[in-house]
């Protein structure tokens, strides 16, 4: 019967505030997928930053899920591991049943989308923009969910600032049944993008496929930049004052 | 310490419109499939448009998570009540059901405007037009969504439908032939697309009728 608790209705009171996510604290940036020939090709880099801080160097955001699906997240890293959590109990769940049967990549990612909408509605948010990936039957699904439950799939899709720099590319350049070598440059020529263009972005990637045999995760490399620009050499020429 | 202040929105607004036309023996709903958050494009090639039953469409713009949401609530209720009565409920049927599950939550909105479009008990064509919290009323034709301030007035002149304010009241259904109608959209949807940014890539057309349900596509500007 205490209306002080209840003086604005929509925030819960400050005693409930220690239960919810308010802000992400370690995130990572953008993910890139898309679909080429023999199933989905997936890229993240491997930052978690702490703010403006790059904390982790070598965080994989990228895991496989079941038989038929690989999960990429960008956004609080800690959130993203609970839904690693979330999706191992699922994939127990339907192992356990033995028989036959086992979920694929559209009912990986309806359970995702139904997950990340129910937080939204509880004013309690997993703080993450998901890719789900996979291939089933010869069927190849890419989908993405953000963190307050909008989902759609498409041919390709990224997160964050992949969404701004690396779309536009992808909507320029991505065929239908590209070769794994072609879906390799492209998304590399986006996060080479997004490496010059993202400040929280980190030149260490991690580049995983799935087809229809299983998932393959490649060794973290490295892409070649050029800084070597006379325009960088004297920045301010021409603009005395600025930095 | 002042209180904390959420810096995220439960809600966003995926963009987009929605149309629907009902004729003497049919109806046509249609939406554009582009979905957009802030300034971006997030796909072209989205469905506002979901069957609910045999002879009732449903087309949502607004916030897509509410939108699919709903849509899964009502496929739901409406598998129980074929369980239950051995028969596809009709459209309104389905529009009052509509009604009462968006004022449930009507402390918590689904931001979601919708249209239904379908054949009543007698065969003819009806819409139903509703705000976010429930609020509806069968009409001829309406339309929802961020370009419907400018596709409503071109419906109004171009459908030739009896005005909603002639006392006795007319059935608002169109004279037009079903065909006169789907040309009407499409132009209706070429014109919303030049001025809503949230409008374009594709118009998708579904039209409902004794035959059944036929679906028709139309290209739109991308930009």
């Amino acid at each position: 019967m205490d209306h002080q608790e209840q003086r604005d209705g929509k925030l819960p009171s400050s005693e409930d505030d220690s239960e919810r996510t308010l802000y992400p604290y370690v995130t990572g940036t953008s993910v890139l997928a898309i679909k080429y020939k023999d199933g989905i090709l997936m890229v993240a880099d491997m930052g978690g930053s702490y703010g403006s801080t790059l904390r982790y160097k070598s965080v994989e955001r990228i895991k496989p899920i079941g038989k038929h699906s690989l999960l990429g997240a960008s956004g609080e890293l800690s959130d993203f591991q609970e839904i690693l959590r979330y999706l191992d109990e699922l994939i127990l769940y339907d192992n356990m049943w033995d028989d036959g049967n086992s979920l694929g990549p559209k009912e990986v990612f309806n359970y995702l989308t139904r997950v990340m909408y129910n937080r939204r509605n509880k004013f309690n948010p997993l703080w993450n923009s998901l890719v789900l990936g996979g291939v089933k039957n010869g069927q190849k699904y890419l989908g993405m969910v953000s963190m307050i439950g909008v989902h759609f799939e498409d041919n390709h899709v990224a997160t964050g600032f992949g969404n701004h720099l690396a779309r536009p590319i992808f909507r320029e350049e991505w065929h239908e049944n590209m070769s794994f070598e072609d879906g390799v440059k492209l998304l590399e020529k986006c996060m080479k993008v997004l490496l010059y263009r993202d400040r929280s972005a980190v030149n260490k990637l991690q580049m995983a496929k799935i087809t229809e045999e299983g998932v393959t995760t490649y060794k973290p490399y490295s892409l070649r930049t050029h800084w070597g620009y006379s325009a960088f050499e004297n920045p301010t020429v021409g603009a005395e004052g600025s930095w | 310490m002042t209180k904390q202040q959420a810096n995220w929105s439960p809600y966003d607004n995926n963009g987009g419109s929605c149309v629907a036309i009902a004729g003497a023996d049919y109806c046509v709903i249609a939406a554009d499939t582009r979905m957009s958050t802030g300034y971006n494009v997030l796909t072209r090639e989205y469905s506002k448009i979901t069957k609910l039953a045999d002879k009732c469409l449903m087309a949502s713009s607004g916030f897509q998570a509410d939108v699919k949401a709903l849509q899964k609530l009502l496929a739901a209720r409406h598998l129980i009540y074929q369980h239950q009565h051995n028969k596809q409920m009709s459209c309104p049927a389905m529009a009052q059901l509509l009604s009462n599950t968006l004022y449930y939550k009507r402390f918590f909105p689904y931001y979601s405007f919708n249209l239904l479009g379908g054949l009543d008990n007698e065969g003819k064509g009806c819409v139903y037009t509703y705000d976010a919290v429930g609020s509806y009323e069968r009409a001829g034709y309406s339309s929802q969504g961020t370009a419907s301030t400018l596709l409503m007035p071109y419906l109004d002149k171009m459908l030739k439908s009896p005005s909603p304010l002639l006392l006795p009241a007319q059935d608002a259904v169109t004279p037009l032939s079903e065909s006169e109608a789907i040309d009407i959209i499409k132009n209706a949807f070429a014109a919303a697309t030049e001025r809503d940014i949230y409008t374009g890539d594709k118009v998708e057309i579904v039209i409902l009728n004794a035959h059944g349900i036929r679906r028709e596509y139309m290209e739109l500007r991308k930009d």
